[in-house]
């Protein structure tokens, strides 16, 4: 856990970074992502003062976009398509098998604290449905035994 | 009540756009012409046609969420929204057609596919605008089946639905119900828009979308939300519902009637069952308001009706018996008699009134008439004498009248606004609203003032100048703000020459350029870098249209007059007077206090600010009355307590004010009280004062009278009784009866007869009548032949005094200095939720946001004396001392601490001095030097001033 002194500070300095910068909402909540690994609540009352924003707008900035994370996600993240043509190519059957072989729901991290689910609507990869975007990387025609070499690869 | 026809207030769809051009388009075969840029959802609303529509609302811009009011226009694709499509020459709409009406009752479907059907017990039956557009779209039946829903606690297995929310009842005024939401975003707009303190917001997106009040653990209690209550009156749905509402169920009849709490003077609508009270709603036609309120009107009305509000009268022989209850009668014989005894055994002088500005017109007027007629002295002064009275005098020495120029909608005209001693977002919070929505537009704002208010610094708010003075240095920064347009030539040379009188400036402007009222000169007093104070006077001079806003942190020092006359002269030298968007206003503090000072409150002063020596205005009155007016001046409050000490001063009659609270240097105030023969109080409640007093007459609350209150902005507004008064009569009875019971003869039997006698004698309020102020829902004076409508904007052509006149405002530093004993500065202030000492607000649900006073002091001053976050403290002066809580912030300076005086355990004006403003004695509240130590609990007069007060209120059992 991160002490509310190091969040104060970290958050501090990218707002620094942004100063002067038109719409920096978007890409201040980005950066604190990329250093904290999601977006810590405590950070929020420090960009609402600094933008001039009240700490009800920045919450609504925040949850409107489902890739800011409230809290730190598992080691790997893997993220499954849940499109209509992904749908068609058997993404239900895929996302049931990862839900099973993990022992988890959508939005939850393994007990070990390894893998996190999470489903995406369209990652732009139709032509190779069903996809799956793992740590940030494309997979594509990924069918359950794709899958499960996939998760056995996540150390 | 009164009958009168309610203009419409129906609502248009979007707002009214100020535009010269019009544009001529035909809707549904009639054709309309409106101002360019009107959507065409209100061009359609003109002609009396409603387009259906659920996101839309006249006080917000169009926003096309809800897709509810599509129309199809000839000659272009699609059915685009009517909010957000403006009107084009010649174009022909269609609101309604096969095709429209199918898309419409499918919109409808949606909606009520995840709405309850349990409108029979629902909040909003008969007032919900979901209902409504059921009805216009001929809603018969949903083709969905609800299955995953946001209204149902548990799905059909019973197995709790994530979806479903429970109500959030945190705020004690209003509900928030998530299972009734459309997510319409009115009331997000509402708080965004109107009240500008973007509290709320939708929180997810889609299916997922939720209104949400503050941060994600917030409920709306924690949240920003200031309980304005614009959101509840946006809420097309059950939604957002008053609490009251929910409890009692829908009104069946409204009076329109005036808010009685600050001197913005806001219109409500009393929304009535029977004799019940069920809201108060901001009335949309209300000049001063336009449709918006603050927690303190919206809601903060449960006062009236609170079980510590006396009913009837009480009397006693010595303050140190229990109160007796009587009846009316023998309450104003013994009242009568005690007073006829002063005045047999120690003369005609001996006696006076305070009048009050929480008060009408009518009442405040009968009770100087009180004095002046029947007391036969001048002995009458008013709260005013400790806010505002500095403002009467610089503003009636410098322009020629007392009051402030412009009207509350001048605002919308203003470029760079400078708000001077005032926190308006606290004390005036709706003019605070429009000046916030001024701002937001781009228009720029300059604060003065020891703390970092919220105007300085909230959402989408910034100040482009803090100059965070040292308190007590008004008139240096000032000067220093003269110095820089005089000495950068920024004045308004033509307007000094045709408005004033230039020799006269000349002289002002070599005084002004002296050396040692130059901003770099006077750094060292005030505190404020120079720069800024030159960055500020260019803004203020060049930026277009000015306008002061200045408050009681103007007024309530020892040069408060000078500092008053200081800002009327900024104002003249850069043409800031007399047109749209300029001009000095005072924010008034209470409901009426402009309307008091009007009616001759002043012991020097007959109605319509007439000196008393003027044996001409006396003679007006004495025909009248019958009686010999009294040609020297009576005793201020000051003079009258110094003179109760001294033994001269013996009787006193005190309408709704309770100077021993409010007063400065309490001590002083309860020695005077303590010495006087009979002290009759005329209040709600026993308030602290009363424990002084013989004889109690109950009050009438401001919804159980007829009457007239007069505005910040000089407008005479209509109070209307909405209920009957619960002890027996209206305030101005009382008055009438123990006039009376002195033998004075009146036979008033409505308010109108006395503002008939204003009028009668009144040169400014000639043309005020009863029947005039039903016709154009208010009337700013002056009010006679030459403006037959009133007057929002003076000076427009010359000032009233003739001449613009400039006087010298030579800075003198006050006698209360910090020092080793003393070294911080005590300012003291409100916050929103109460109102001044309290009485009201902390006998309502308002103690939620505020339930004691607490002591600002910055983290520095804080830490040296081992001060801790909540931690007791004592605050001792001079004068006296108490003891509070603290909370370190860095809204002060180092240097400076800051409190409240809502609560009388508190007793603020223990600690401050009874130095005042050198022309009208107003007390300097702001400025008091202070020591601030830890401390365990109240301090030795706050335990024998309580132990007082609890015997005092003792009322002796019926027999």
């Amino acid at each position: 856990m991160l002490d509310s002194v190091e969040v104060t500070s970290r958050v501090g300095e990218i707002l620094t970074a942004h100063k002067g910068m038109e719409g920096s909402l978007l890409p201040i909540l980005h950066a604190i992502q990329a250093e904290f690994g999601h977006v810590p609540q405590a950070a929020l009352p420090i960009i609402a003062q600094d933008l001039n924003l009240s700490k009800a707008e920045v919450h609504g900035v925040m949850s409107f976009y489902h890739d800011f994370r409230e809290n730190p996600a598992g080691k790997h993240v893997l993220k499954l398509c849940r499109a209509e043509a992904c749908k068609s190519m058997g993404a239900d059957r895929v996302a049931a098998h990862a839900q099973k072989a993990l022992g988890i729901e959508w939005h939850e991290t393994t007990t070990d604290g390894r893998v996190t689910l999470e489903p995406v609507f369209c990652l732009g990869l139709c032509a190779c449905a069903p996809s799956a975007l793992v740590d940030g990387k494309l997979v594509g025609r990924v069918d359950e035994a794709k899958l499960d070499s996939i998760i056995g690869g996540l150390k | 009540m009164k009958d009168f026809i309610i203009p419409s207030d129906r609502d248009f769809g979007t707002p009214f756009v100020r535009s010269t051009a019009t544009v001529t388009l035909n809707i549904d075969g009639f054709d309309v012409t409106v101002p360019e840029g009107t959507s065409i959802m209100r061009a359609a609303a003109e002609i009396g046609i409603s387009v259906p529509k659920l996101c839309a609302s006249d006080n917000m811009e169009a926003f096309g969420s809800c897709r509810l009011c599509l129309v199809e226009i000839e000659g272009r694709a699609g059915t685009p929204a009517s909010c957000t499509t403006p009107v084009a020459p010649g174009i022909k709409v269609h609101t309604q057609t096969g095709k429209l009406k199918q898309l419409r009752k499918g919109v409808m479907e949606l909606y009520i596919s995840d709405h309850p059907l349990d409108c029979l017990t629902c909040a909003a039956n008969g007032d919900c605008e979901l209902q409504d557009m059921a009805g216009a779209v001929g809603l018969r039946d949903v083709r969905y089946e609800a299955i995953d829903t946001h209204f149902r606690a548990k799905n059909t297995s019973g197995e709790a639905n994530p979806q479903w929310l429970p109500k959030d009842e945190s705020n004690p005024y209003f509900t928030y119900d998530p299972a009734k939401c459309i997510v319409c975003s009115r009331c997000v707009r509402a708080c965004e828009e109107v009240q500008g303190t973007f509290a709320l917001t939708i929180e997810g997106r889609g299916f997922d979308s939720r209104v949400s009040f503050g941060a994600k653990t917030d409920d709306a209690l924690a949240s920003d939300c200031v309980s304005c209550g614009a959101c509840v009156q946006a809420c097309p749905t059950a939604t957002l519902s008053e609490k009251s509402l929910i409890e009692i169920g829908t009104p069946e009849h409204s009076v329109i009637t005036t808010c009685a709490y600050c001197g913005v003077g806001c219109q409500f609508k009393a929304e009535m069952r029977g004799d019940e009270l069920v809201r108060m709603t901001p009335y949309k036609h209300g000049k001063a308001n336009r449709g918006h309120s603050c927690v303190k009107g919206r809601f903060a009305y449960g006062y009236a009706s609170h079980q510590d509000r006396i009913l009837s009268p009480m009397i006693r022989d010595s303050i140190n018996d229990p109160w007796k209850e009587v009846s009316w009668a023998e309450a104003m014989e013994f009242a009568a008699n005690r007073m006829q005894g002063i005045i047999t055994k120690y003369g005609q002088k001996s006696v006076g009134v305070i009048t009050s500005s929480r008060c009408t017109n009518e009442e405040t007027y009968l009770v100087q008439k009180l004095t002046r007629g029947v007391f036969l002295n001048n002995n009458t002064d008013t709260c005013a004498r400790v806010c505002h009275s500095p403002t009467g005098y610089g503003l009636g020495q410098t322009l020629g009248t007392s009051a402030g120029t412009q009207d509350f909608d001048s605002v919308e005209f203003t470029d760079v606004a400078i708000v001077i001693g005032a926190n308006p977002a606290s004390g005036h919070p709706v003019f605070a609203s429009r000046l916030k929505k001024r701002i937001r537009a781009g228009a720029k704002l300059i604060v003065i003032d020891p703390r970092r208010t919220e105007m300085v610094d909230s959402p989408h708010i910034k100040a482009a100048h803090h100059l965070a003075l040292t308190p007590g240095t008004n008139v240096a920064i000032v000067t220093a703000l003269a110095h820089v347009i005089v000495t950068e030539k920024l004045y308004d040379e033509e307007f000094i020459r045709t408005r004033c009188d230039w020799d006269e400036f000349q002289d002002y402007a070599e005084f002004v350029s002296a050396a040692h009222n130059s901003p770099e000169a006077v750094e060292v007093l005030t505190g404020v870098k120079a720069d800024e104070v030159r960055a500020a006077a260019r803004l203020y001079a060049k930026g277009g249209n000015g306008a002061i806003y200045y408050g009681l942190g103007v007024t309530e020092h020892s040069q408060g007059s000078t500092t008053v006359i200081g800002i009327a002269n900024l104002a003249m030298m850069t043409g800031n007077v007399g047109r749209p968007g300029v001009g000095v206003n005072p924010l008034r503090g209470q409901n009426n206090v402009q309307g008091s000072c009007d009616m001759g409150s002043f012991p020097h002063e007959l109605p319509g600010y007439r000196h008393v020596k003027n044996a001409d205005v006396r003679a007006i009155y004495e025909k009248l009355w019958g009686v010999t007016i009294d040609s020297e001046p009576g005793l201020r409050i000051p003079n009258m307590l110094d003179a109760a000490v001294e033994g001269t001063f013996k009787g006193l009659y005190c309408q709704g004010e309770d100077i021993l609270q409010s007063d400065p240097d309490t001590k002083h105030v309860s020695a005077g009280l303590a010495a006087m023969e009979c002290v009759i109080v005329h209040d709600l409640f026993l308030n602290e004062t009363a424990n002084y007093a013989h004889v109690f007459f109950p009050g009438s609350s401001f919804l159980e009278k007829d009457g007239t209150f007069t505005n910040a902005e000089r407008r005479v507004n209509m109070v209307r009784k909405v209920m009957a008064p619960k002890q027996g009569y209206a305030d101005w009875e009382v008055t009438q009866m123990f006039a009376n019971a002195m033998g004075a003869g009146w036979n008033y039997t409505h308010p109108a007869q006395i503002m008939e006698e204003i009028a009668m004698t009144t040169p400014s309020f000639a043309g005020v009548t009863y029947d005039r102020i039903e016709e154009l829902g208010s009337i700013q004076w002056p009010c006679n032949d030459k403006a037959p409508e009133g007057t929002p904007l003076m000076h427009v052509d010359g000032f009233v005094r003739g001449k613009g006149k400039f006087i010298n405002t030579e800075y003198v530093a006050t006698d209360e200095k910090t020092g080793p004993r003393f070294p911080l500065l005590l300012t003291t202030g409100r916050i929103l939720s109460q109102y001044n000492v309290g009485a009201q607000t902390r006998r309502t649900d308002n103690v939620a946001w505020h339930a004691e006073d607490v002591l600002e002091i910055h983290p520095h001053d804080a830490e040296v004396r081992g001060i801790k976050e909540g931690a007791w403290v004592r605050l001792a002066s001079r004068s006296g001392e108490t003891t509070l809580r603290a909370t370190v912030t860095d809204k002060v300076n180092p240097g400076v601490v800051y409190t409240t005086f809502h609560h009388p355990d508190t007793q603020a004006n223990v600690i401050t001095t009874d130095f005042s403003d050198w022309a009208t004695n107003c007390p300097e509240y702001k400025v008091t030097a202070v020591q601030v130590a830890p401390s365990n609990g109240p301090s030795e007069w706050q335990e024998e001033y309580n132990a007082q007060a609890a015997r005092s209120r003792r009322i002796a059992a019926a027999e």
